[in-house]
């Protein structure tokens, strides 16, 4: 017994107190911020792999963007990513960063159904699905709930069962052969329920958008309460998106 | 003994592809077969077919472990025509073939199990349907049936497991694959610019970036005749080893979960933290996505980087060691792990299992040692073998592999401080060509296989991640455990659903 207490001494404080202000380390891309500087628009739009960047003016979808940061390598002085992990909404619209928008990216008040705090405020299951994903979303939604991130503090967990879940988050481009069973888990969770889309791949197809081996049908049919881009997802994205969707209006 | 007939190459050798011999089909199939036979030193990296004007070229190669050489060999045969298959005589070749008669309707007249692989979208017979997958079912009385999946109980990837147990015990597992399929070998014909490949690279399995985009990038420099600096091949192997530290750490974590060692989960689950964190610090992305690029590297590894890194060694590892300890000094872990999920030598060769895969029952697999790629020859790698092929040897070589990683990282960084390689290089590839490039990843090793036409556009592109071969020595390794030991078998070997599907 006093191993294992030794062994959670050495660890120290593992946890971060505050999810919602800390500072991630290094150079993480986060929310871009897209200068008016003149630049050879189309050799920026080639640039891109997933034509996440349109011009005239600019603007930068981050449903598409895989984060790779070549176009503000390549581009410093038009584009730069700055350290803000919070880029979670719930309009797709928000998610294109146009010139000179340097505000935060926040969840539309309108589109967030009046039950959703009253029912999943302080207790939300969710059922993850991957539908053709790289495993690199799941790794870091399962990083969500470790004892640094620890998302569960917040009442939110991922449960084995759709019978259990209040609603679905969907990592990957949606593949044709995964289009059954998505649907499938879908019905299985009881209503009301929502879904989240985590990862560019599941926001827009990625680099796989225009792959015939996709079906992203059950999209178009139903409605979309959380977008978190990211390739992978970062933690911190997640949970703050999340945590937003839920709280007090 | 026939006659041999073969192009010799070394991994990461541009070769023309009319050198490669094209043999009658009786003669290629004999002497691949024979090459491997008898022979563990050697076993089959790729073997595959693509569209020739109306015909199926098919290329097989054979690596050879200690010459440090990769036999390739071809042969022209009809669509939609019956062969005599080489599974039959050898079944390093099973996956293979299944391959090629999903691909191109090839069928084998001798193969004990031409099932579909992965229900690709230009397979052969479209009216073949990813939910009518013809599973070995066995009619009686006393056994029953379980079936798991597409979806898991865990956040992880789909794929559907069907056992067939008597009681609690599972005399058998038979594993469906194909959901994770999007198309990646077309979309690398497809998409043309060279930072849409690599993003395709990066994403055809997300535990192993580093892995798979470092087998396209050193394709892609040597099928374009470019040589890279020393410091690119170091920044390259700093990434792999740290990539395998990370996800052995992850995966000791995970294999803790699943024999309700909570602490053991903890802490091993946060000590993954400081290595992808470190990750971030370095690339900008804690999976390392947008670090590995062909000809420059965009994030430089500075001095300040290596300080960092042998600070966050310098308080992994007394953590590491304190908690390895005690795991693997705790009867209640131990008999979960040993003798748990045992696959023989024996049956690791017969599968052709590469990787931790190969090593957990002694036979020696490692790319780094056998093809070394990226300057690993000037590493005096060795690889890890265990002997006993169960979980417990599976864990024990995360354990030392995870110890042997950093070591090799500081090895390197005592010769390297600062790796700068900002600019883009032009490059275009070679016409002609056939190229192959080998990876040991944390998993095990990885084939990326390139042909270029005359006007040096990429006519064939094929990945083999090492789960290719992996997922039948799981499924080998469950037969008579009980059921309730399959996800720490499963967690063990933790293979990839998304690289093998592609």
């Amino acid at each position: 017994m006093f191993d294992n207490l030794r062994i959670l001494w050495h660890q120290g404080k593992q946890y971060i107190p505050n999810v919602t202000t800390v500072k991630v380390p290094g150079i993480f891309r986060g929310r871009p911020v897209i200068s008016k500087a003149s630049v050879d628009e189309s050799l920026l739009a080639d640039l891109c792999p997933t034509k996440a960047i349109t011009v005239n003016p600019v603007s930068l979808d981050l449903g598409k963007c895989t984060f790779c940061g070549e176009c503000s390598i390549q581009f410093p002085d038009k584009i730069s990513f700055t350290m803000e992990y919070k880029l979670s909404t719930n309009d797709r619209a928000r998610l294109i960063i146009n010139e000179e928008d340097d505000s935060p990216i926040v969840l539309n008040p309108m589109l967030v159904r009046a039950e959703i705090h009253r029912l999943f405020g302080r207790s939300l299951k969710l059922r993850q699905v991957s539908a053709g994903g790289d495993n690199s979303c799941e790794w870091e939604l399962n990083a969500s709930n470790n004892v640094q991130f620890d998302i569960s503090r917040f009442g939110i967990d991922f449960v084995a069962s759709p019978r259990h879940a209040d609603g679905i988050i969907i990592t990957g481009p949606i593949t044709a052969n995964m289009a059954e069973p998505l649907e499938r888990c879908y019905n299985a969770v009881p209503d009301p329920k929502i879904i989240i889309l985590a990862g560019t791949d599941a926001i827009s197809g990625g680099i796989f958008a225009d792959s015939p081996a996709l079906n992203r049908e059950f999209l178009s049919k139903h409605t979309i309460d959380l977008y978190v881009p990211g390739n992978p997802i970062h933690p911190l994205t997640f949970i703050n998106g999340v945590l937003e969707l839920l709280k007090k209006r | 003994m026939t006659t041999v007939n073969y192009k010799s190459v070394t991994n990461n050798q541009a070769t023309a592809l009319k050198d490669i011999p094209v043999l009658e089909y009786s003669k290629f199939a004999d002497m691949n077969v024979e090459l491997i036979n008898g022979n563990p030193a050697r076993h089959c990296v790729n073997y595959f077919g693509y569209h020739l004007s109306d015909k199926i070229s098919l290329i097989c190669c054979i690596a050879d472990d200690d010459l440090h050489q990769i036999f390739v060999s071809s042969a022209l045969v009809e669509e939609n025509t019956e062969l005599e298959s080489l599974t039959f005589r050898n079944h390093n070749f099973e996956k293979f073939e299944r391959e090629i008669h999903e691909n191109f309707g090839i069928r084998y007249s001798d193969h004990p199990w031409l099932k579909p692989v992965r229900y690709a979208h230009n397979r052969f017979d479209k009216k073949q349907r990813i939910e009518g997958y013809p599973f070995y079912e066995a009619d009686s009385e006393e056994l029953h049936e379980v079936g798991v999946g597409p979806i898991h109980a865990g956040v992880i990837e789909p794929g559907h497991f069907r056992f067939i147990c008597n009681g609690e015990q599972i005399l058998h597992l038979e594993i469906q694959l194909g959901y994770q399929h999007r198309g990646i070998e077309q979309l690398f014909l497809q998409k043309t610019q060279l930072l849409e490949r690599s993003t395709l690279a990066e994403n055809i399995a997300g535990d192993t970036v580093v892995g798979h985009t470092t087998a396209f990038v050193n394709l892609w420099e040597s099928l374009c005749g470019h040589t890279p600096d020393d410091g690119l091949h170091y920044s390259r192997i700093l990434a792999l080893e740290l990539e395998r530290i990370a996800i052995h750490t992850g995966d000791l974590a995970a294999v803790c979960a699943d024999i309700a060692y909570q602490l053991g989960n903890s802490v091993y689950g946060r000590l993954r933290t400081p290595i992808v964190n470190f990750m971030q610090e370095w690339g900008g992305n804690r999976l390392s996505k947008g670090l590995i690029r062909a000809g420059k590297l965009n994030f430089p590894f500075t001095a300040g980087h290596s300080k960092r890194l042998l600070e966050i060694f310098d308080s992994f590892e007394p953590d590491f060691i304190e908690i390895t300890q005690k795991l693997f000094n705790l009867p209640s872990a131990l008999s979960r792990m040993e003798k748990t999920g045992v696959v023989t030598y024996d049956e690791v060769l017969e599968i052709g299992t590469v990787g931790m895969a190969a090593r957990m029952s002694g036979l020696s697999r490692d790319i780094r040692l056998s093809h070394p790629h990226n300057l690993y020859n000037s590493i005096k790698h060795k690889p890890v073998i265990k002997r006993h092929g169960d979980v417990y040897s599976r864990v024990q070589i995360r354990r030392e592999e995870v110890r042997q990683s950093i070591s090799h990282i500081k090895g390197v960084l005592q010769n390297v401080q600062e790796i700068r390689q900002p600019l883009n290089v032009e490059m275009n590839p070679q016409s002609r060509k056939f190229i192959l490039s080998l990876v040991e990843g944390w998993r095990g090793e990885i084939c990326h296989c390139a042909i270029t036409n005359e006007e040096g556009n990429l006519l064939v592109y094929k990945i083999k991640d090492p789960s290719h071969h992996n997922w039948m020595a799981l499924a080998q390794s469950v037969r008579n455990n009980d059921i309730s030991d399959f996800p720490i078998c499963n967690k063990s070997f933790n293979l990839s659903y998304c690289g093998h599907d592609l």
